[in-house]
């Protein structure tokens, strides 16, 4: 597990964390590899983790029952696949599946949530970090509905 | 009131009157995608071949249909064969789209302000673009990917709507293996099957290859694509004055004389279509300008 | 056809009656004459065969939405303001065939239309009118590209102007710098004067065809007096405009206010219906005509004018990019005064007061413009 710190330290995801908190949070990690075609999690599963990509490729797909998987996103290298861990009732929305050979890192959230829960400045500073992802996922996630390139916009 | 003579007075000698269109035929239509088509054009009249610069337009008339700007997506080197890539949305370009090998259209042109063609030369040059604008700026994908020796590294990030309407696809892939171009293409929308990345042209932004304290942006698709593209080219730090928008506005003339491109104190036929983003930046939050 | 006073020629007086020698000189140039006239209850440009077309004892009453004809009891030719017409509609007509087409097996060929423009003189043309001329060559002349049937038109013309004594009730010529007195690009300019019973003109060259012109008028040295009678009627006039705009900062004032909510008011009251861009003789916007006969054999390119207040005007795949009517008005008052001084160097405006004197409406630009200004002299939204 101690090897996995540099790469956290690293991660812009974390960075100018404490050193107490980067500590909490490698305590949690751990390195994981995808076969493509394999899930990364899947619609409906109870939500226990989440992932900093390593590289590969993930789709974020819903199941259509006419069209079969139709993807929303697609999340690489460097990026943060997954929060619904962090929010009540902790199941995921969505499948996430590999498209190709993905390695990340899997942080565990259940073991997160209760480091939160006892220590709110982790709590607040994990939060800040998802927030910003969250938004950032909203504000691309509305040009898409916008359908930019279809209807003269 | 002076009324036109009813008895019309015609010539038909070829002058320089930009309103006079000149005929070109069409040698080859290529289907690109469900709804947009490129139509590769030969002049008919005595000609040295089509000299332009990228970012350029043509006003390209269809007999007795219409007229309407479009740009120019062919290679400025090879000024043989003039291309146009347009989507069949009016009634001008759907008219474009049953033409045939032989059919003959009218061209005036080449108008406007062109990409920053000598400053962009010998730097990093970041492409961002989204459906149809890759079209105007395939001629300048051209220009950078033949001094291949001379210039910097030149990235592409490319948005359609869904993997079929993905333009240039053999071109992309031609670029991409033997002249060095870095390009990144995402979708919209996907079904399962599709391999490549999902989500608006926006997001590869923060992972793309390049420097921003020298890169120079080149930004081409619809107004609200180009808003937040700058925001994000602007969060990794490029400055507005490397940042350069093509825009469109309706236009009936194409040089100038008809008033109906107007954008604030610019007209898009003449100072544009290609503005430096520092030159507009005031404008561009304006509603209904 | 920018004389500088030192080659104007030297100031004489003639008749009344030895107006009419003019008119046979142009005629005798073989110049067809075009001036004021009389015609359906408006003082409007027409051909004149003889002074006797000059609107002699008629006058106007302009107001805000308002244009009456009336009569006068006085002797003069000139004592009118601006009608409804002004040398746009000769120079730029509001419709033009460029060019016709007609199929042959694939493909079809193009003839080119020659333009006939013919040797034009205008007489009467107001110092306003000459302005809005010169604002006119610099959109279709000046630019690398410039419009070649109005710069052959813009060739063939000869310039009879007369100095405005009597400017009407939405004129504010004086505010805009651009009269009442005639001090560019005329042949020949006129002052018409009548004073207690004294009925006489006072002419001054202003090109080698206009000294041409002048020398074939029955004529007198003009007096210091006479000249100085000039003076003070010019003077005069200025203190008679009936509308006036402040203009100092303009520009600048007009790119802040975008966002300033008097023009969603005027919107609430401005019906579209383009007829400010109609008679504003700098108001160019065109558009292009295809049209085809029915066999489908022959086409045509039309030039015809165009308003900024239609929402066609502003269409592209999508819409119309100004789809209110407030950001129409908008466009268009903000060209006059604030983007036309970036495109050409000059506002677009000439105080001539016929947008107001013909808004059905009767909204009025310099009341429009005061009260952005006010206003934004206590706050400044927008642009810097």
């Amino acid at each position: 597990m101690e090897t996995l710190k540099p790469l956290l330290e690293e991660h812009p995801f974390l960075r100018d964390l404490s050193a107490e908190h980067l500590d909490l949070v490698v305590g949690c990690a751990k390195n994981v590899r995808f076969d493509p075609g394999k899930y990364l999690f899947r619609e409906g599963q109870e939500a226990n983790e989440f992932f900093i990509i390593r590289d590969g490729h993930v789709a974020v797909e819903i199941h259509s029952a006419t069209k079969g998987p139709v993807i929303i996103q697609t999340v690489g290298a460097g990026e943060i696949l997954g929060w619904s861990w962090l929010i009540p009732p902790y199941q995921w929305h969505f499948d996430a599946r590999a498209v190709e050979v993905t390695r990340a890192i899997a942080l565990d959230g259940k073991c997160l949530r209760g480091k939160c829960e006892k220590d709110y400045h982790l709590g607040y500073e994990l939060m800040k970090r998802f927030s910003h992802i969250i938004e950032e996922r909203l504000a691309a996630t509305r040009l898409q509905l916008l359908d930019l390139y279809g209807n003269g916009i | 009131m002076a009324t036109e003579s009813e008895g019309l007075k015609l010539r038909n000698a070829p002058g320089t009157d930009p309103m006079r269109p000149a005929l070109f035929e069409v040698h080859r239509v290529r289907q690109e995608t469900r709804d947009t088509f490129t139509l590769e054009l030969r002049s008919r009249g005595p000609s040295d071949g089509f000299q332009f610069l990228p970012g350029q337009f043509n006003m390209v008339y269809v007999f007795g249909v219409g007229e309407v700007p479009i740009s120019i997506s062919g290679d400025p080197n090879r000024p043989n064969a003039l291309f146009h890539t347009t989507r069949a949305v009016g009634a001008v370009t759907k008219a474009m789209r049953r033409l045939r090998r032989g059919d003959v259209l009218g061209i005036r042109g080449p108008f406007g302000a062109s990409w920053p063609v000598n400053e962009v030369s010998a730097r990093e040059v970041i492409i961002v673009a989204g459906g149809i604008g890759l079209a105007p700026l395939r001629p300048m994908i051209y220009q950078l990917l033949s001094q291949r020796d001379q210039r910097g590294r030149v990235v592409l990030l490319y948005g359609a709507r869904t993997p079929d309407e993905i333009l240039f696809t053999h071109e992309l892939q031609q670029w991409r293996t033997q002249l060095g171009l870095e390009a990144f293409v995402t979708v919209d929308r996907a079904h399962g099957d599709w391999q490549g990345n999902v989500g608006v042209v926006t997001t590869l932004i923060p992972k793309a290859p390049f420097d921003p304290s020298q890169a120079v942006a080149l930004v081409c698709g619809p107004e609200v694509m180009m808003r937040f593209t700058v925001m994000e080219l602007s969060k990794r730090g490029i400055s507005k004055n490397r940042i350069y928008i093509s825009m469109e506005r309706n236009m009936k003339c194409g040089i100038g004389l008809c008033g109906h491109c107007q954008f604030g104190p610019y007209y898009v036929c003449k100072d544009g279509p290609v503005f430096r983003y520092d030159q507009v930046q005031d404008l561009i939050p304006l509603r209904e300008i | 056809m920018t004389p500088r006073p030192s080659e104007w020629g030297p100031p004489f007086r003639f008749k009344p009656e030895d107006l009419e020698s003019l008119f046979v000189v142009l005629h005798e140039q073989a110049y067809k004459i075009i001036g004021p006239t009389v015609n359906d209850d408006a003082i409007v440009l027409g051909e004149l065969n003889s002074t006797a077309d000059l609107p002699v004892g008629w006058t106007d009453e302009q107001s805000g939405g308002s244009y009456r004809l009336a009569r006068h009891s006085r002797p003069e030719f000139f004592h009118f303001a601006s009608g409804p017409h002004s040398l746009k509609q000769y120079l730029h007509p509001p419709s033009v065939c460029l060019w016709t087409a007609s199929r042959n097996g694939h493909g079809f060929e193009i003839m080119e239309k020659v333009q006939e423009a013919g040797k034009l003189a205008f007489v009467g043309v107001r110092a306003c009118d000459l302005h809005a001329l010169a604002i006119l060559d610099k959109v279709f002349k000046a630019g690398p590209l410039p419009d070649s049937s109005y710069a052959l038109r813009r060739s063939q013309l000869l310039v009879i102007a007369v100095n405005c004594t009597s400017p009407g009730g939405t004129c504010f010529c004086e505010s805009m710098k651009c009269g009442p007195q005639v001090d560019e690009g005329f042949d020949l300019v006129l002052t018409e004067i009548e004073d207690e019973g004294r009925h006489f003109f006072v002419g001054q060259a202003g090109s080698e065809s206009g000294r041409t012109i002048a020398a074939k008028i029955p004529q007198e040295e003009a007096s210091s007096t006479d000249l100085e009678r000039v003076e003070t009627m010019l003077n005069d006039a200025r203190t008679r405009m009936g509308r006036r705009l402040d203009t100092s900062d303009l520009k600048k004032q007009l790119y802040r206010s975008y966002d300033h909510p008097r023009w969603e008011e005027t919107a609430e009251r401005c019906l579209n219906c383009g007829n400010c861009t109609m008679v504003c003789p700098t108001c160019f916007c065109n558009t292009m005509e295809d049209v085809t006969d029915l066999s489908g054999v022959r086409a045509e390119r039309w030039r015809k004018w165009d308003s900024c207040f239609t929402t066609d005007f502003s269409y592209i795949h999508g819409g119309s990019i100004r789809s209110s009517a407030k950001s129409r008005y908008r466009q268009w008052l903000i060209h006059k005064l604030a983007t036309w001084v970036d495109q050409f160097g000059t506002f677009g405006c000439v105080g001539c007061g016929r947008c107001i004197t013909w808004c059905p409406v009767g909204i009025d630009l310099t009341e429009e413009t005061a009260a952005i200004l006010e206003s934004n002299s206590t706050s400044t939204p927008g642009m810097k």
